[in-house]
């Protein structure tokens, strides 16, 4: 059974059709890219995945359970974790207190007015872990809001691995970046897949990146799907080149 | 470690300073009444930052559920039963059941809509006070009623007459607030206040039902504003329609964002300047509001982090 289906969901604001009736199966362990030209509709699609707003038509399906009425808290309880194409981080707490907060919540304290020890412990333990994966470890208690680009983005990510999620969706997690930035968060990225066998949805826009990591790739265009399918098949559809790779390239 | 003790060493001071009050106050002109009034003053400007400083959520009708407080405290006292601790349980209550209800309300709301409904409904409740004459005295305010002795089983402490053992009965009232405060934005859920203030998007997005995180702390936060509010009843043995008005409420934001909104015991300073300027500058002028429109003017202007944020950041750098 697919872990995420989208089937056949649109947005409209107005009289603009942001999605066009686009569908997405994502089995389990999957790496999933998303690609397409500036205002394809890409960041609007994850929105309707993750809840930010509810799709005008069509239903979203996570784990077997329709979640199209659910709200954003609801769905990050079943497993479903995001970041942002703009960095969401809490800037004024330190890089671990940004992580407590995740693996507090994800353990189901939101609402406690103490811990135990043991579960002090344990929450301890899964954010150095977390740490520990996304490579922020020396970097623990320093203010976000004062760390380099690249990190506050390995942040948000580590944030989102606090709920240890069954989908990661990653909007354009290079956005900004250097090279040897860009080339981390692959890594980081690639690492997760590879070897946490976690499942990834991601928005990109360098192909270098896509085309490392992706094991299927969408293309969207003017809010439908122009294609789909595994990067060889993608680099050889025509459509896609006149459409967006000619041009890029 | 030595961020650690330095805190520590900073909180120990503090409570020797207030439980030493009656002490120093009389040798620099103060009298044991005044600090009363800060201490009640300032738990009310904490409890708003408890909202404003660590939720992000500015509220500028909180004069109300500190009034309800009031009122609820001196109707029981003048009606119902001479007990000063019932009187601070009733007013407790009303002032915090009703925000709790109206809070429930108004959540949805952000920055300056939501700012704008708080001093709707505060001004009603002022109206309310004001015109219900037979119950509130209405402009007069609420009187004649006294704080009562203390009965402890073995002992009676007159906390009416004598002004030194009602200082410390307002203090143990005001430690044990800031304790539970204190608490409560260490715990779990405090943390998740702080993720809300630093960004709602990501909070929401860690799973946190926001609407219903806000909701609570608004509700504690008028918990602690109607406790203020009853402590208050009892310092004047009177309660004022004005205790509910939103000047009132915006002095007690003025006196949180003049002490430091970012720091748990900045309001507390902003209520000492404030209360040490209105008190003396009121015995030479009438105009006495110039002078804390100006400090707050030249405190928001050079130290925008308030007094205390910016002692604190002198001392880190």
């Amino acid at each position: 059974m697919s872990l995420l289906e989208v089937n056949h969901a649109s947005k409209n604001f107005g009289s603009l059709v942001a999605v066009r009736d686009v569908s997405l199966k994502v089995e389990p362990g999957e790496l999933r890219a998303i690609i397409g030209p500036n205002g394809a509709g890409k960041t609007t699609f994850f929105n309707l995945i993750s809840g930010f707003f509810p799709p005008t038509s069509g239903s979203i399906v996570f784990d077997g359970k329709d979640v199209t009425g659910l709200s954003v808290a609801r769905r990050v309880a079943l497993g479903m974790a995001r970041t942002f194409q703009i960095t969401e981080i809490f800037p004024e707490l330190t890089v671990f207190e940004n992580l407590r907060i995740g693996a507090e919540v994800a353990s189901g304290y939101r609402l406690r007015p103490w811990l135990g020890k043991s579960e002090t412990a344990a929450i301890k333990r899964r954010v150095e872990e977390t740490l520990e994966l996304t490579q922020l470890a020396d970097k623990s208690s320093r203010l976000v809001g004062e760390l380099a680009h690249g990190d506050q983005r390995a942040t948000e990510i580590a944030m989102a691995l606090t709920l240890k999620p069954r989908l990661l969706l990653l909007d354009e997690p290079t956005a900004g970046m250097g090279d040897k930035e860009t080339y981390e968060i692959t890594r980081l990225v690639r690492r997760l897949h590879r070897d946490n066998a976690f499942t990834v949805v991601l928005i990109e826009h360098d192909m270098r990146v896509v085309f490392h990591l992706a094991d299927r790739i969408m293309v969207l265009a003017e809010g439908a799907t122009l294609a789909e399918g595994t990067p060889g098949e993608i680099a050889a559809n025509e459509t896609v080149q006149a459409a967006y790779l000619g041009k890029a390239a | 470690m030595s961020e650690t003790h330095r805190k520590l060493a900073a909180l120990a001071a503090i409570w020797v300073v207030l439980v030493c009050a009656p002490l120093w106050m009389p040798l620099v002109g103060g009298y044991t009444a005044l600090g009363s009034r800060v201490l009640v003053l300032g738990l009310a400007a904490m409890s708003v930052n408890f909202l404003l400083g660590f939720t992000g959520v500015l509220s500028f009708g909180h004069a109300a559920w500190f009034g309800l407080g009031a009122y609820g405290c001196g109707l029981i006292l003048k009606f119902i039963a001479l007990s000063t601790p019932l009187g601070l349980l009733a007013g407790t209550l009303l002032g915090g059941v009703l925000g709790g209800m109206l809070g429930a309300l108004i959540v949805r709301r952000r920055g300056v809509y939501f700012a704008m409904v708080t001093i709707a409904f505060g001004q009603v409740f002022y109206y309310i006070a004001f015109q219900w004459s037979s119950l509130t005295g209405g402009d007069d305010g609420l009187r004649p009623f006294y704080r009562q002795p203390l009965h402890l089983g073995f002992t009676t402490v007159d906390i009416l007459q004598n002004s030194t053992a009602f200082y410390y009965f307002v203090l143990i009232c005001f430690a044990a607030a800031v304790a539970l405060m204190g608490f409560l934005l260490r715990s779990p859920f405090g943390r998740t206040m702080l993720a809300i203030r630093e960004n709602e998007r990501r909070a929401r997005f860690l799973g946190i039902p926001v609407e219903m995180h806000i909701w609570i702390a608004f509700t504690l936060s008028c918990f602690f504003m109607a406790f203020a509010g009853s402590l208050y009843a009892l310092v004047n043995n009177f309660a004022d329609p004005r205790g509910l008005h939103y000047s009132q409420s915006g002095d007690f934001v003025m006196m949180a964002v003049m002490g430091g909104m970012r720091s748990f015991w900045g309001p507390l300073l902003g209520a000492v300047v404030f209360v040490v300027l209105q008190d003396y500058v009121s015995s030479i002028t009438v105009n006495w509001q110039i002078f804390i429109g100006l400090t707050f003017v030249v405190v928001v202007l050079f130290f925008p982090r308030g007094l205390l944020g910016f002692l604190q950041a002198r001392r880190r750098g």
